[in-house]
């Protein structure tokens, strides 16, 4: 199999779906004869036709709805919100209906669906079409939130998100989609044991760098670069934001003792704010050398211009500034 | 109604100018000058033309994504613009806004919205505004067919219908949201009957007729002042480009396109109106020549300004 971007490896993740599981559908703005803003349903009106690939109006409300009202009558429903930042007109029926039925309904039914959407900055794409939303989807239970970093684990979690019986959140950075790699094209599995699953990106024992999303390639360029060369540093992808993986994360502290977490987002009330707490709350605390170290995107909207967008995400040289301030 | 020649020739001037600055960022962006996207507005010109025309400097508008064109049709200054969606200083929004998110307040312009439908429920609120501080003004809210089906368009159409509300409600129907055709995406009959179902006098227009545009907005603007409540236009055109910088326009003909460029241009048909009615062509030519000096000296002007500083944008994001 050649090497694929990771928006090649989404296609495939998708078709193989539709294939093996008749019941399952596509539904969102763009995403047939334009082949979705960011081309990862190209092809799939062709291959399964409209009764399965569905064009809808702009109406991201009744998107989210129709995903939530299939999944609890034997549809298996895969929604795309063109940019995640649409999202918000879908509150509803992810927050109140979809990660709540189950529950609420004393376990008698299941929402497996999934909505994905392309999130992060640096496209110019400025302050309505670059937010990084996640940690708002982590706040709800019963909400899954999927983030992946890459072509090969963007395939392995959607093939997981789709095998889940639980509302999928998953949050595409615009700038995976262009990664380029190899990718095994695994079967979909029988269970979705990769969800809440962290992967160690690199081994190392001086500090541990918790991140996901995009973020992760860019931690990876600061530990690859020069300046770094001298450490060993442990790099972990969390790849699902909700739950959160934190065996993972402790039995690398236990080796390093230093916590540094970087991530797009803003800091307040996120992921990496959550990581940090939960570590400090436990066992690991008397462990830790240094205070944990959050580098995020400022507490801003993102800013169209170039310059300054680039000013409110974070960089390889924030990263390896507060690796070195930590060593 | 026939219109003064200086009202002809703003329109055609309007048109013009609206062109040529889009036809100047095209350019720009394929020199790899702008970051980002942008949506153009070439073929739609008339509606933002004739529609602000008919405002007074203090009616407000609402705009969309597509939105240079309203902009520039409510005052705005070409050297602003595009100062913004080079992230300059001088810029409208100091760089912080670009293509997608033009404010210019001082002339009335409450802002481009990114958000499909965003500013349908924003124009309620401002039309509530002047409805309690008794001003004697309106609201013409921009929005494309793409927004009428977003829950959103349909509260706010009830609001102001419910409450008698001064928002003239304008959408831009240029058959496509995006890749989705307007008749694949509407059920029931025209957008416009859509505002007759919550009880609002509407319309349907040649949004590509320049003058009918001017008066259609002129009359439903006076009807308000004068008698209260809303009122909507569907004004149908048609955009020439892609819907953004990355279409590939798989979802229509070039005959399609060929044949609204050819046939029902709005600037084209309004020359040869001007004409007829005996305006000489070298009249129009000066006005050419003047925009085409414009835009060259405000994207020059642009260009050497300052780019917005770096300041904390932390504390930019509040008041
Ligand atoms: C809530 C929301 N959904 C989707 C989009 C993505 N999007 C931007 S413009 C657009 C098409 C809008 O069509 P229309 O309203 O007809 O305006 P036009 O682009 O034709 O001017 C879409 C789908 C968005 N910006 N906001
Ligand atoms: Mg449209």
């Amino acid at each position: 199999m050649p090497d694929m971007t990771t928006g090649q490896a989404l296609n495939n993740a998708l078709s193989l779906i539709l294939e093996q599981n008749p019941t399952a559908f596509i539904a969102g703005e763009d995403i047939g004869i334009y082949g979705g803003a960011f081309g990862v349903t190209e092809g799939l009106l062709a291959q399964f036709g409209e009764e399965r690939i569905k064009d809808t109006p702009i109406s991201e409300d009744v998107i989210a709805g129709l995903a939530v009202g299939a999944s609890m009558t034997g549809g298996k429903p895969i929604v795309e919100m063109q940019f995640s930042d649409f999202i918000v007109n879908a509150m509803d029926p992810i927050v109140n209906q979809a990660a709540k039925l189950h529950f609420m309904y004393g376990g008698s039914v299941n929402v497996p669906i999934i909505v994905r959407g392309a999130s992060g900055a640096g496209t110019g794409a400025a302050a309505q079409h670059s937010q990084s939303l996640e940690s708002w989807f982590c706040h709800v239970p019963g909400l899954k939130v999927v983030t992946p970093s890459n072509p090969q684990n963007a395939y392995d979690l959607l093939l997981h998100s789709f095998t889940d019986p639980n509302p999928i959140i998953f949050m595409e950075h615009k700038l995976i989609y262009k990664i380029k790699d190899y990718v095994e094209l695994n079967d979909i599995p029988k269970e979705s044991s990769m969800l809440g699953k962290a992967n160690i990106v690199s081994e190392g024992k001086d500090i541990t760098i918790v991140s996901y999303s995009n973020m992760v390639n860019i931690s990876k360029e600061a530990i690859v670069a020069k300046e770094l060369q001298d450490y060993s540093i442990e790099l972990i992808d969390l790849q699902t934001v909700s739950p959160i993986d934190y065996d993972t994360i402790k039995t690398s502290l236990k080796k390093t003792k230093k916590l540094l977490v970087c991530q797009e987002a803003p800091s307040n009330s996120s992921v990496g704010t959550t990581v940090i707490s939960k570590i400090v709350e436990s066992e690991l605390f008397n462990e830790l050398e240094i205070a944990p170290k959050l580098i995020s995107g400022l507490h801003s909207p993102m800013p169209s211009a170039k310059h300054l967008e680039l000013n409110v995400i974070p960089q390889v040289e924030d990263i390896t500034n507060a690796v070195k301030s930590m060593l | 109604m026939t219109l003064s020649t200086t009202t002809q020739l703003e329109l055609h001037r309007m048109m013009m100018l609206i062109r040529l600055f889009e036809e100047a960022l095209e350019e720009m962006f394929s020199r790899g000058l702008l970051h980002g996207t942008m949506h153009l507005s070439i073929g739609q010109e008339a509606t933002a033309a004739g529609a602000c025309l008919a405002l007074q400097k203090d009616d407000l508008i609402t705009s969309t994504h597509r939105g240079h064109g309203h902009c520039l049709a409510k005052g705005a200054e070409p050297y602003k613009m595009f100062a913004e969606l080079l992230g300059r200083e001088d810029g409208y929004c100091r760089g912080r806004g670009g293509s997608m998110h033009i404010a210019d307040l001082s002339n009335g312009n409450l802002g481009a919205n990114g958000i499909v439908a965003g500013s349908l429920t924003i124009s309620v609120g401002a039309a509530l505004s002047f409805q309690m501080q008794k001003k004697d003004n309106i609201i013409l809210c921009f929005f494309g067919d793409g927004a009428v089906n977003e829950g959103s368009f349909h509260e706010a159409l009830n609001l102001a219908s419910l409450w008698s509300l001064p928002v003239l409600f304008l959408c831009e129907n240029n058959q496509y949201g995006m890749s989705m055709a307007t008749d694949k995406a509407v059920a029931g009959d025209s957008i416009a009957s859509r505002g007759n179902s919550y009880g609002i006098e509407s319309i349907q227009i040649d949004g590509n007729d320049v003058e009918g545009v001017y008066e259609n907005v002129l009359n439903f603007k006076n009807k308000i002042l004068s008698s209260g409540g809303p009122k909507f236009i569907e004004a149908v055109t048609y955009r020439y480009r892609g819907h953004s910088k990355s279409d590939r326009n798989l979802y229509r003909t070039s005959d399609e396109i060929e044949y609204w460029k050819e046939e029902k241009d709005p600037i084209k048909r309004y020359i040869g109106k001007l004409i007829e009615s005996g305006i000489s062509e070298d009249q129009l030519k000066d006005i050419d020549t003047d925009i085409k000096d414009l835009i060259r000296k405000s994207v020059k002007q642009a260009l050497d300004s300052p780019l917005s500083p770096i300041t904390n944008l932390e504390e930019d994001s509040y008041a």
